[in-house]
């Protein structure tokens, strides 16, 4: 059994969770906030992961202590046609959950 | 006004099954899709991707999927009402429904099965003041481009970064008088040969491009005379007969949430032990717009469900006829447009 992570997540009512999140399931950021339901069906993950929507869209809290995959095309492109688009702005079905980015930290950002 | 047995809400993978499953028990249908084309998410949202987990398909491609579902059901002559949203429901005496879209058309069914899975896809708006203004009565917003001949001769400023940016900018360059494309950065992301297409017309002047650049605000009293543009920080105005704003469509599940089903976490609640009725008799609600224990939003679900919908409308409207599974390969398939298929017969025969 590889080692659960610990995220900690900022829903869009500014409530904070940290939560455990498993390195071995193929699981993204986007996937663990509605595994933990941390955000409305339907309002989250709606492309399924595709990187098509910005309904997964959040800000890096500490991106200076966690080092994240750099964005691709398809991420970078799709966060120029977001609303409330930040510097520190992701798509969080392209962040996978691995042991590198244990203690992360993300908010949220509003519904599209 | 349309008359059919199942009124199906949903032309993606699981409304267009269900009309093979009714077909099979002699049930017709019409489907109503507020996007122009049959397939759903499929066809709008990802007609190139690749599905690995359809049934006895190791790999297919959404769109692939979408052309053979319509040829599986073509026999049974489904109905369509494209291009218009489900607005409200009326329940009749008889136990039949009368259902009217946004543009007024009228459907009489039996029975209804919303198969409308995230929702209807609702174009995403710029945030800009007075929009909601200059979006009516043709005053020059539109999000969409439904009568390419509206613009012969017109001035157009087209917004957006992806494929139907690019390619309305395309088609519209031999229509209108002038195109001029903004997008927020240089980069687009769309099919290669659009890109291309894009730079051509750009060099020969077709077509204007401003980038990086944003619509931030309209003149026009009447209707639209021109657009504010902020590029690099510098403003310019452009005049212009339509501003047509490209970003994309979200899904919303719209009206049918007024329809007084009981919905859970935006999806509608049915009764999985049974047959996907919703707490109204006669509504089924399929594939990914519905709710209960252990839920997976997956087509090969939405199959299912359509499947033994099928079999409970058919017992509502036919109490007590006794009605025994069918397998195609044994009966065939009868079409209502008179075509059969079946299975090839064997040979009795001696070999001597």
């Amino acid at each position: 059994m590889s080692q659960d992570i610990t995220i900690k997540i900022t829903d869009r009512n500014g409530t904070k969770h940290e939560v455990q999140a498993p390195t071995d399931m193929n699981m993204n950021i986007m996937e663990l906030v509605r595994a933990y339901e941390l955000a409305e069906e339907g309002t989250i993950g709606v492309c399924g992961g595709m990187a098509m929507c910005a309904s997964c869209q959040c800000y890096i809290l500490n991106e200076n202590d966690v080092p994240l995959p750099e964005k691709s095309p398809d991420e970078d492109a799709m966060l120029w046609e977001a609303y409330h688009v930040k510097e520190n702005s992701r798509l969080g079905c392209q962040i996978h959950i691995t042991p590198e980015i244990n203690g992360l930290e993300v908010e949220l950002a509003p519904a599209q | 006004m349309i008359q059919t047995d199942i009124l199906i809400i949903g032309a993606g993978p699981t409304g267009l099954f269900t009309v093979f499953e009714a077909g099979l028990l002699k049930l017709k249908c019409h489907l109503i899709d507020a996007l122009p084309q049959p397939g759903g998410q499929l066809a709008e949202l990802y007609p190139k991707k690749p599905i690995y987990d359809i049934p006895g398909y190791p790999e297919v491609l959404a769109g692939d999927l979408v052309i053979n579902l319509m040829e599986q059901i073509k026999q049974f002559q489904p109905g369509f009402t494209l291009g218009e949203t489900a607005e409200t429901i009326e329940k009749l005496e008889d136990g039949s429904f009368i259902v009217t879209t946004n543009k007024g058309t009228q459907h009489q069914a039996k029975a209804i099965a919303i198969a409308g899975g995230l929702g209807t896809f609702e174009p995403r708006k710029p945030i800009l003041k007075d929009i909601e203004f200059y979006e009516q009565n043709d005053r020059g917003v539109d999000y969409f481009v439904k009568d390419p001949e509206k613009y012969r001769g017109k001035k157009i400023v087209i917004s957006g970064g992806g494929d139907s940016a690019l390619d309305w900018s395309i088609f519209l360059s031999d229509v209108a008088s002038e195109v001029t494309l903004v997008h927020r950065r240089n980069e687009f992301r769309g099919a290669l040969d659009s890109v291309e297409k894009v730079q051509e017309l750009k060099n020969s002047g077709k077509i204007k491009l401003v980038t990086p650049a944003e619509v931030i605000g309209f003149k026009g009293s009447e209707r639209i005379e021109s657009v504010d543009i902020e590029i690099n920080g510098a403003r310019m105005n452009v005049e212009t007969d339509y501003f047509i704003p490209l970003f994309g469509l979200t899904p919303k599940l719209g009206a049918i949430a007024n329809w007084g089903l009981e919905i859970e976490k935006n999806a509608i609640k049915v009764n999985n032990a049974l047959d996907y009725q919703t707490n109204i008799e006669g509504i089924y609600a399929i594939g990914d717009v519905n709710i209960y224990p252990g839920k997976l939003k997956l087509i090969l679900c939405g199959f299912h469900e359509a499947t033994l919908m099928c079999q409970s409308v058919y017992n509502r409207l036919n109490p007590g006829k006794k009605y025994v599974l069918k397998y195609t390969t044994v009966s065939g398939v009868d079409g209502f447009d008179g075509t059969r298929k079946e299975a090839e017969k064997a040979v009795v025969k001696s070999i001597e």
